[in-house]
């Protein structure tokens, strides 16, 4: 109603009144809106385990896995990606589904989701205690094609049949949409087809619908577009972001979707996980660096930031390789 | 505007409104992107690569590599490009050829090319050598003036007050910079007020931008719009830039809530060079190819060719033999 008003007020100003409304314009560009509206909490998604160690080259044994999630589950994170149910002959990096499930220490509190493609991996994840799952879709047909070798239109298909399974069991699923802000293939995609597939997940069942800038392309314009789009059919407390740093974007992208409500986001110990689109390139963004940017905001996470940083240290370790946290590279050297 | 009992109904509804309307919603929308409400519509590049960038550098580079980066940057449509640093070669080696560097480049029509002038001497010799535009150097944490430039914040400002009333009779203007406007490595957290007042002295005395550093990348969109809050009530917006540097990652973020709180300039260092001396190994400036990608990708104008400049950092890069600090050089350089 204050755009229309706005609108409204522009064409019947006169040269008097026009200064009075710049300096009010200036006003309210001037600090309101990056100081307010801000959540007072964040939920961190953490997906190191699952989406950052399926993108590391190197194959990590089970045992390091399971210490890994403990770690993380003693830094207080809220959720915590542990494995996926998807074929080994796919995703060889996930072989040890079951025995990570089985091996973890299930902190009470804490939620351990795994990734379930299709209802042979949500009955395998059940089994082995699951009690959180996550499904994948798209917003691009390429994409989709290629990944999981299906069109959007029948994913969502496959992904009725773990909603109703899910629903059954008593099991809350999460939806995934990737490529929200470009795709590999098809290069922009549109907002309107993000909010398509999301608004279906959420429809289908889903409790909280992630969106992946799968490539890290999305600068906050893109962002806040998109965002504004699916908004538009899913609720704000439904909707968390998952962005990736390969163009350093990353934290800026959160910052924006925080200002517009966001309250979850999604991010993984170390920025584990590379761009399989841009070799060499960083992938996910670092979950200490998002941490430290919410702290210094005065948003609560429930997370300790030095122990978090332990578990960063300990897979890059025995990944023999360096961090992609900028926080962790500069508080040891200090 | 319809009936009384429509128009009742429209100001309850913003739904019905549109639906009623259905030109209305694009029209908002457009609205909105059109006044682009929270962003400038130009944001000017000050690139630090040349002097911040090298000077931070552990190897020193030859006179003739440091030309022809400026030269190749100056190709690329930055607008600023901060050349030298005229300071004592005993307290900065990396820039002992300051006058062979200044004459030696190629100054491009409508770049800037300003250079550090800490002192009269520094000033004297700076305009000797062809200098147009000079920059001096405030600390909002007395404790870093003290170690950095071995006296108080008062003293500097007195010694910069010598430089700027020199200037003003040369015509050249000056550009003021507040190092720890965010943190420093020695006081922790800086109080706003100081750096508000160190700006404000700064701006008074003849200068006219400033540019606050958060010189050790401590910063985050919180502390940054504190300060800027603080900042912007003695100095206009229109005469402040944003230095930050991206230690802890919080770069972008920092400079995209100085961007919604209307500053327009954005100081940045080609290939993010420059390390950290405070936190070794780690990172310091923010690359300039990062910031325009974000820049351009929000629909903000630079007059910045981004391929350009990704060359240009390719090619320190490669005299330096390291890696590049920027993202999106890594990336783009990649890309299957």
């Amino acid at each position: 109603m204050a755009a229309v008003m706005r609108l409204v007020k522009r064409s019947t100003l006169t040269a008097a009144m026009g200064q009075q409304y710049l300096a009010l314009s200036s006003a309210a560009k001037a600090g309101i809106r990056p100081g307010q509206a801000l959540p007072e909490k964040v939920k961190i998604v953490e997906v190191g385990p699952r989406d950052g160690l399926q993108n590391e080259k190197t194959i990590v044994p089970t045992e390091t896995k399971i210490n890994l999630i403990d770690m993380l589950s003693a830094s207080g994170l809220p959720v915590i990606e542990a494995t996926s149910f998807v074929s080994p002959k796919w995703v060889p990096q996930m072989a040890d589904q079951v025995e990570v499930m089985k091996g973890i220490c299930k902190k009470p509190g804490v939620s351990y989701p795994v990734l379930t493609p299709n209802l042979k991996g949500f009955q395998a994840a059940v089994k082995a205690g699951a009690s959180e799952v996550a499904i994948f879709g798209a917003a691009s047909e390429l994409f989709s094609k290629k990944n999981i070798n299906c069109s959007v239109d029948e994913s969502l298909q496959r992904f009725e049949e773990v909603m109703k399974a899910a629903k059954e069991a008593g099991v809350p699923v999460r939806g995934y949409v990737s490529c929200v802000l470009g795709c590999p293939y098809e290069g922009k995609v549109e907002p309107e087809k993000v909010a398509h597939v999301a608004k279906r997940l959420y429809s289908m069942g889903c409790y909280e619908i992630s969106l992946g800038d799968t490539i890290g392309v999305g600068t906050p314009g893109s962002m806040s577009e998109m965002l504004e789009a699916v908004c538009r059919d899913v609720p704000v407390s439904a909707l968390a972001v998952h962005c990736h740093d390969t163009y350093g974007q990353a934290l800026a992208n959160i910052l924006v979707a925080l200002q517009k409500g966001i309250s979850v986001v999604d991010s993984s110990v170390a920025g584990l996980g590379g761009c399989p689109y841009a070799q060499g390139a960083s992938g996910n963004v670092a979950t200490e660096d998002v941490v430290y940017m919410l702290h210094g905001l005065g948003i609560q996470t429930g997370v300790d930031l030095p122990k978090l940083m332990d578990a960063g240290a300990f897979i890059c370790r025995t990944l023999n390789r360096k961090t992609n946290s900028k926080v962790a590279q500069a508080t040891c050297k200090l | 505007m319809g009936n009384v009992p429509t128009t009742v109904k429209h100001c309850l509804s913003y739904e019905q409104l549109v639906q009623d309307y259905p030109w209305l919603r694009r029209w908002l929308l457009e609205e909105k992107t059109i006044t682009g409400h929270e962003y400038p519509q130009f944001v000017k590049i000050v690139e630090v690569g040349p002097r911040d960038g090298l000077q931070n550098e552990k190897e020193i580079v030859p006179t003739g590599v440091k030309i022809q980066l400026i030269d190749m940057l100056s190709g690329t449509g930055l607008p600023v490009i901060e050349a030298t640093s005229f300071v004592s070669s005993k307290w900065v080696p990396q820039m002992a050829d300051h006058s062979d560097v200044l004459k030696g480049i190629q100054k491009v029509p409508y770049v800037q090319y300003p250079v550090l002038t800490p002192n009269m001497q520094g000033f004297q010799d700076a305009v000797a050598a062809g200098a147009t535009e000079v920059a001096v150097f405030g600390s909002a944490s007395e404790t870093f003036s003290k170690k950095n430039i071995n006296c108080s914040i008062d003293e500097s400002m007195l010694r910069f007050q010598e430089v700027i009333n020199t200037a003003k009779v040369h015509q050249i203007p000056v550009r003021g910079y507040v190092s720890c406007a965010l943190g420093c490595p020695h006081e922790g957290n800086i109080d706003p007020c100081k750096v508000t007042q160190v700006a404000k002295r700064l701006y008074d005395m003849g200068c006219y931008e400033i540019s606050l550093g958060d010189t050790i990348g401590v910063g985050t969109p919180g502390s940054m719009y504190k300060m800027l809050q603080s900042v912007m009530k003695e100095v206009p917006c229109s005469a402040l830039a944003v230095h930050c540097h991206d230690t802890y990652g919080q770069a972008l973020a920092n400079i995209l809530v100085a961007l919604q709180m209307g500053v327009c300039v954005v100081d940045s260092a080609v290939a993010g060079l420059g390390g950290c001396p405070y936190a070794q190994g780690s990172s310091g400036n923010v690359s300039t190819e990062d910031v325009l990608y974000m820049l351009h990708g929000m629909g903000i104008e630079t007059g910045v060719d981004l391929p350009k400049v990704i060359e240009a950092g390719d090619f320190i890069c490669k005299a330096l033999c390291r890696k590049t600090n920027s993202k999106v050089a890594q990336a783009l350089s990649r890309t299957l």
